[in-house]
């Protein structure tokens, strides 16, 4: 592999970076509020609404039944009215999150439902608020949960980020489209291959370990 | 313990889930300072009783007075308020896993907005009074059932609470641990003067460390009174089947000779349920009234509950038809509850 090639190997794995790693902060900070609303507005959650929760529900669904190539394309207007633009990494990152954020938010749910609701019900009985129910008990008990689900949604985003590349935002899977596909570079393509291998590995063994690191019950 | 005010006050409360009435007209009061105890089996309704003591469970119809103020005009804001002055302790403890031994006691504190000072000074007051200041650090999986229950003990109490719930505490605890327990529930009780009222299924809870008891089925109290009374003189065949438990069947010997029919120059067995030292004192009297009778007494059971005896004894006598008809007259004429077992040969 020549000097470019690596060249060439450093800026896609940086551009698939920044779309993974800032559309996966951006899901987590919208994703985990979603759940948690999803949880507490339930019927048996300590807020019930059921309008909201079932309003909720519809929106988180309609995002995540849309194929990401199609939101991709269809959330360009958007797109350019938040970062002014629509080619291009930045650009790919505001469809990734969006499509990432709904994602997160079941993710995270399924994981707040698990909270024994002993527990809740516990607090309830100390005199607890419901926000302090939502930060004493939920969101602690249901961390290592919480964590391995984040895994799971930065290895869908690193996948996803590929797609990424029909609006020019390069990263690895236009790399290996480009070159390895289009140009019959095969050593590319088997290089983005070994490279999204090692990532993904080792975003999943890092996310496991630390779920595991800050799970008391076992 | 004083006839001093009550605590808590249930005025006629009702409860419903859908069509499935889970409290019927309830009515009880428990007086500060005591341990009152509800005993029922599963499904009749205990839960949801205890739980609408401190509001986690809301009443259709009817009152909950505690300490004063009435539960159902109380916004969320004030309820949780009152909550704060009522610990609770949980049949499967509810200890939050990811927060240590410490951290778990602390809550409560740290939900009312103490300062950390105040908060770790008390905390340790807590674990050295359950016995437990050694696990502070360690999270709950590591501990055994009674140790989970001693910390539950201590988060319930951390708020200084002048009421304890205890939601069968006991019962998912072997029995020497359930002992421990409840000796250290009565301990505390002496100590901090905090008022428990605790849910069981079992009678030998009640009979433990209960001043007074309520009978629930089917979402209604049967009997409540003082434990010795009510033990002694169980009024419905509910109350008499929980007391099985706790109380000693006959020798299997004894049981295998009686016969349903009267024998000719045979005995009869004749058995007092009762409490009450005037009770048996009575019974004997009577008995011995009669030498002809031969009374003899072959079976006995009593025990000491809330300081006043309890228990079954069961006498034979020389049968005839006349005699027994006699007997059973008399001891009606003086309240003295006599039960024919049956009858054995000489």
């Amino acid at each position: 592999m020549s000097a470019d090639d690596i060249q060439l190997f450093a800026v896609a794995l940086g551009e698939t970076g920044i779309m993974a790693g800032i559309s996966g902060v951006l899901s987590l900070v919208l994703g985990l509020p979603l759940g948690v609303l999803l949880v507490i507005t339930n019927d048996d959650g300590v807020w019930r609404r059921p309008i909201l929760n079932r309003l909720l529900g519809t929106i988180i669904n309609v995002f995540r039944s849309t194929p990401f190539i199609i939101l991709l394309v269809a959330l360009i207007p958007f797109t350019r009215l938040i970062v002014g633009t629509t080619i291009g990494t930045t650009a790919a990152i505001v469809p990734l999150a969006i499509a990432a954020t709904p994602y997160y938010a079941r993710v995270a749910e399924m994981s707040l439902r698990e909270v024994d609701r002993g527990l809740l019900e516990a607090l309830r009985a100390l005199g607890a608020t419901r926000w302090q129910i939502i930060r004493e008990a939920l969101l602690p008990e249901a961390l290592p949960g919480l964590v391995s689900g984040f895994t799971v949604t930065l290895v869908t985003l690193i996948g996803a980020s590929a797609m990424a590349g029909a609006v020019g935002a390069g990263g690895l899977g236009d790399l290996a489209i480009r070159y390895g596909y289009e140009r019959f570079e095969t050593n590319i393509m088997v290089g983005v291959i070994v490279v999204l291998i090692v990532i993904v590995s080792g975003v999943q063994i890092g996310g496991d370990l630390l779920a595991r690191r800050l799970n008391r019950r076992l | 313990m004083s006839a001093g005010e009550a605590i808590v006050r249930l005025e006629s409360i009702g409860r419903a889930f859908g069509s499935v009435v889970a409290l019927n007209d309830v009515s009880l009061e428990v007086q500060r300072g005591e341990i009152f105890g509800i005993i029922g089996r599963s499904g009749a309704g205990k839960s949801t009783l205890i739980r609408t003591i401190n509001g986690l469970e809301r009443i259709d119809t009817g009152r909950v007075i505690v300490d004063g103020s009435d539960l159902s005009a109380l916004d969320e804001a004030a309820l949780n308020r009152v909550r704060r002055k009522i610990g609770m302790v949980f049949q499967h403890f509810n200890l939050l896993s990811m927060k240590t031994v410490f951290e778990n006691v602390e809550l409560p504190l740290k939900l009312a907005g103490q300062p950390r000072d105040a908060r770790s000074t008390a905390v340790w007051q807590l674990l050295d009074m359950v016995g437990l200041r050694d696990k502070a650090g360690v999270y709950p999986a590591k501990l055994s059932g009674g140790q989970k229950q001693r910390v539950g003990i201590a988060r319930a109490l951390a708020g200084k609470p002048s009421l304890l719930l205890s939601d069968e505490a006991t019962s998912a605890l072997d029995p020497e641990t359930t002992l421990s327990i409840l000796q250290l529930l009565k301990e505390l009780k002496g100590r901090l003067g905090v008022t428990i009222v605790l849910i069981t299924h079992e009678m030998s809870v009640i009979r433990e460390i209960c001043d007074r008891v309520a009978v629930l089925d089917q979402g209604q109290i049967l009997e409540q009174g003082t434990v010795w009374e009510v033990f002694g003189h169980p009024r419905t065949e509910l109350t008499r089947r929980l007391l099985r438990g706790v109380r000693p069947p006959l020798p299997e010997s004894l049981v295998k000779a009686l016969h349903q029919q009267p024998v000719a120059g045979g005995r009869c067995l004749l058995r007092i349920d009762g409490s009450g030292a005037e009770h048996y004192a009575a019974a004997l009297a009577l008995l011995a009234a009669d030498p002809g009778w031969q009374t003899d007494i072959v079976h006995a059971e009593v025990d000491r509950v809330g300081g006043h005896p309890v228990g079954t004894v069961t006498f034979s006598v020389r049968y005839s038809e006349d005699a027994i008809r006699n007997l059973l007259a008399r001891a009606e004429r003086q309240s003295i509850d006599f039960e024919v077992l049956g009858y054995v040969c000489r």
